[in-house]
């Protein structure tokens, strides 16, 4: 292990009532490093940070800290300390005595527990509030506050659980730039945990993008933006255009019907992919010569810095664009984009797998519902089955009644001329579909499977 | 059509019959002789009766040891009954507020009943026994109440600050839930000063409290002297509610 990890996080999982809230995480983090936990609401952030801090135990695995593991050691004598949500100030207390809190309970010389309370109110630019009752305080004079109450016992790592999400805009702005400034004069280890991307990549030195309690994506603020490496990522991260694709050969791919150089290499030939294209990569152009498509503007809406137009291309997909002039609705354009600006990704997965049971020869058990099939001659009730069901076999109703099993849809992307969808079904496994219907988040929905779209085959034991 | 103001004109009528009157005539035949003519004798009279100043001293005596006492088995209950570790069920919590639902009176006759058959001797110790039998609930819900709203952040941010759970204890939690204990002080003591069935049925009348000397004297007919001691006892009352009276009380003590 390398000597500047301070928090080495190894194979950590946690399950609250049979649902996996963390699976297996790993990663660690550098001494004095401002490390964001992103993601969004009940993808695990928030648990893992207060497992860091010591409040909730580990089902599995461990958590170094300077190297050795410290899971069983409560709280109290953890030296770490955290920044709540809700701040957490003592309401009975004014706000010297809260910051002074830690420190009198290390039982310092009064004069050394004032020189640094004194010493951080300075520093949270709180001097002259010391005899304040904390309910006496806006929300921003409260959260310094926080800040300094826990800064003041130099914990080794600082934990921030969303400190800002409860202030306004303008407030969350400028104290982004003063926790940066706090972290760059104290050098203290922070770990933040935000659902809220512009904040983590404004302010940290390495991202951690979760969801679903699993790691998607560890890296500095451009990499996650310049090369997210699932769809996820680069959908949670900023805006994009997300395409299917296919990988033609090295440095040559194909999306909206149209070929493109790009840099990516090692994909295979003739390989399905996913592409991202940030909105502001993609340029007009008055040159056919380096016209690659054309399209139509359909939207064009000024958004303050830029205008963010959506366009119909020649092929029949839509694609968003930023730039930083308008272009009139209804008219063509020329369009190209760099091949530095092409982020290729491995495809998750191209179809639906189940495990299942042949009910008889026209009906499969899958997933917790019977599902018609063609009829299978060489499968006899009661065999084991592997089940693959592409993307559009699946049919969404709305009524959750009306499907063979009911789930919710529980993550949406939009595709350029079609909706990905991952449904999560009642007893929790996972269908993805891709469909022209427009659902939204938390829509609950009946599912069913197209029988001849059900292709079956034998488990080989 | 009717203002909407009148509708609260029966509560009106009510507060001034029942509430508002009898306030008014307890404190003019306070200040009357037998005759109807003005005196400050009865006032006089209860400050130089040595024998009314020592039951006084004693009401006071017993209310507040009543009081500790409730708090000292209160709390640590209440604690226990708030703790979702220790209590993940509410029948438990019911169980304890289950004695406010029947009549007090009744409840200290059985428990009278209960002495007598056991072979107790009636005295300071069954009266004690039965009054915090009687108000204890009183103690443990509005504490109860408080520690159950109270968030667990402040807690936890104490132990992230170093505090042991004694410590969080001590400093977090018994200063927050001070309301609670406040209004529980307020609902034990004040009722406790002006009982006199308690004293009556579990010490046999050997021990006089306050509110049996009022009773003793509007049963004789002694209306003014009665009412005197009466007025004197809201006085009293009047006093401590103001002493406890701030806005934490109110905010957050949730009597009932």
């Amino acid at each position: 292990m390398a000597k500047d990890y301070i928090i080495d996080i190894q194979h950590l999982s946690k399950s609250f009532g049979g649902v996996k809230v963390l699976d297996d995480i790993n990663f660690y983090i550098r001494k004095g490093e401002f490390i964001t936990l992103l993601g969004p609401s009940g993808c695990g952030k928030t648990t893992l940070l207060r497992q860091i801090a010591g409040f909730i135990a580990p089902d599995e695995g461990k958590i170094l800290l300077e190297g050795k593991d410290i899971s069983g050691i409560p709280p109290y004598e953890r030296p770490l300390n955290t920044v709540f949500q809700r701040y957490a100030l003592f309401p009975h207390l004014d706000v010297y005595d809260n910051i002074a809190f830690g420190l009198k309970l290390q039982k310092l010389a009064p004069e050394e527990i004032q020189k640094r309370v004194k010493k951080m109110l300075k520093m949270v630019s709180m001097t002259d509030y010391e005899d304040r009752s904390v309910d006496s305080l806006s929300g921003g004079q409260q959260q310094r506050v926080a800040i300094a109450r826990a800064l003041v016992n130099y914990p080794k790592v600082l934990l921030l659980d969303e400190p800002l999400a409860a202030l306004d805009l303008k407030m969350r702005k400028d104290m982004q730039l003063e926790l940066k400034e706090i972290h760059r004069k104290m050098g203290i280890t922070f770990i933040y945990v935000t659902h809220d991307q512009e904040e983590a990549l404004t302010l940290s030195d390495t991202i951690v993008v979760m969801n679903e309690g699993k790691i998607q994506q560890i890296g500095t603020p451009t990499d996650i933006y310049n090369e997210p490496v699932n769809c996820f990522v680069a959908d949670f991260i900023g805006e994009s255009n997300i395409l299917k694709g296919r990988m033609m050969r090295d440095r040559r791919v194909a999306f909206i019907k149209h070929e493109f150089d790009c840099v990516d290499e090692g994909f295979g030939e003739d390989v399905p992919v996913d592409v991202v294209v940030r909105p502001e990569d993609i340029y007009f152009t008055t040159d056919p010569a380096k016209c690659q498509f054309t399209a139509k503007v359909n939207s064009c809406i000024f958004k303050g810095v830029h205008y963010e137009m959506w366009v119909d291309t020649d092929t029949g997909y839509e694609l968003m664009i930023q730039d930083y002039d308008p272009y009139e609705v209804g008219s063509e354009v020329m369009l190209y984009i760099d091949p530095d600006d092409i982020q290729v990704m491995h495809k998750e997965r191209t179809r639906n797998v189940f495990d299942g049971k042949m009910v008889d020869e026209t009906h499969v058990e899958l997933i917790g519902g019977v599902f018609e099939c063609k009829a299978q001659a060489d499968l006899s009730a009661g065999d084991e089955v592997r089940a693959e069901i592409r993307f559009e076999d699946v049919d969404l109703l709305d009524h959750q009644e009306d499907g063979v099993i009911a789930g919710e849809v529980h993550f949406l992307l939009y595709k350029g001329d079609h909706y990905h969808l991952t449904i999560l079904t009642e007893e929790g496994d996972h269908i993805w579909v891709d469909t022209n219907d427009i659902w939204d988040k938390g829509d609950l929905v009946g599912i069913n499977f197209k029988p001849r779209g059900i292709k079956l085959t034998k488990k080989n034991d | 059509m009717i203002k909407r103001s009148y509708w609260s004109l029966p509560y009106l009528i009510f507060m001034v019959m029942f509430v508002v009157l009898p306030l008014i005539l307890i404190a003019v035949y306070a200040f009357q002789d037998g005759s109807g003519h003005f005196t400050l004798a009865n006032i006089t009279r209860f400050f130089t009766d040595s024998d009314s100043l020592q039951t006084f001293a004693l009401s006071i005596e017993i209310a507040i040891e009543n009081t500790l006492i409730c708090i000292l088995l209160g709390y640590p209950a209440a604690w226990i009954l708030a703790n979702r570790k220790l209590n993940r069920s509410a029948v438990t919590v019911m169980l304890f507020i289950m004695p406010m639902w029947i009549n007090a009176l009744m409840r200290t006759l059985a428990t009278a009943e209960l002495f007598n058959m056991l072979g107790f001797t009636l005295g300071k110790g069954t009266l004690l026994f039965g009054m915090v039998y009687d108000y204890i609930p009183f103690m443990i819900y509005p504490i109860y109440n408080i520690l159950m709203k109270m968030d667990n952040s402040y807690a936890e941010a104490a132990e992230d600050l170093g505090a042991t759970p004694w410590k969080v204890f001590w400093k977090i939690t018994v200063p927050l839930s001070m309301p609670g204990v406040m209004s529980g002080v307020l609902m034990v003591f004040m009722p406790t000063v002006s009982t006199f069935a308690i004293s009556e049925f579990l010490t046999n009348n050997k021990i006089k409290l306050f509110g049996t000397i009022i009773q003793e004297n509007i049963n004789s007919s002694m209306w003014n002297y009665g009412a005197a001691l009466a007025f004197i006892m809201l006085l009293i009352i009047g006093i401590t509610s103001l002493f406890g009276d701030n806005k934490e009380t109110q905010a957050e003590g949730g009597l009932i």
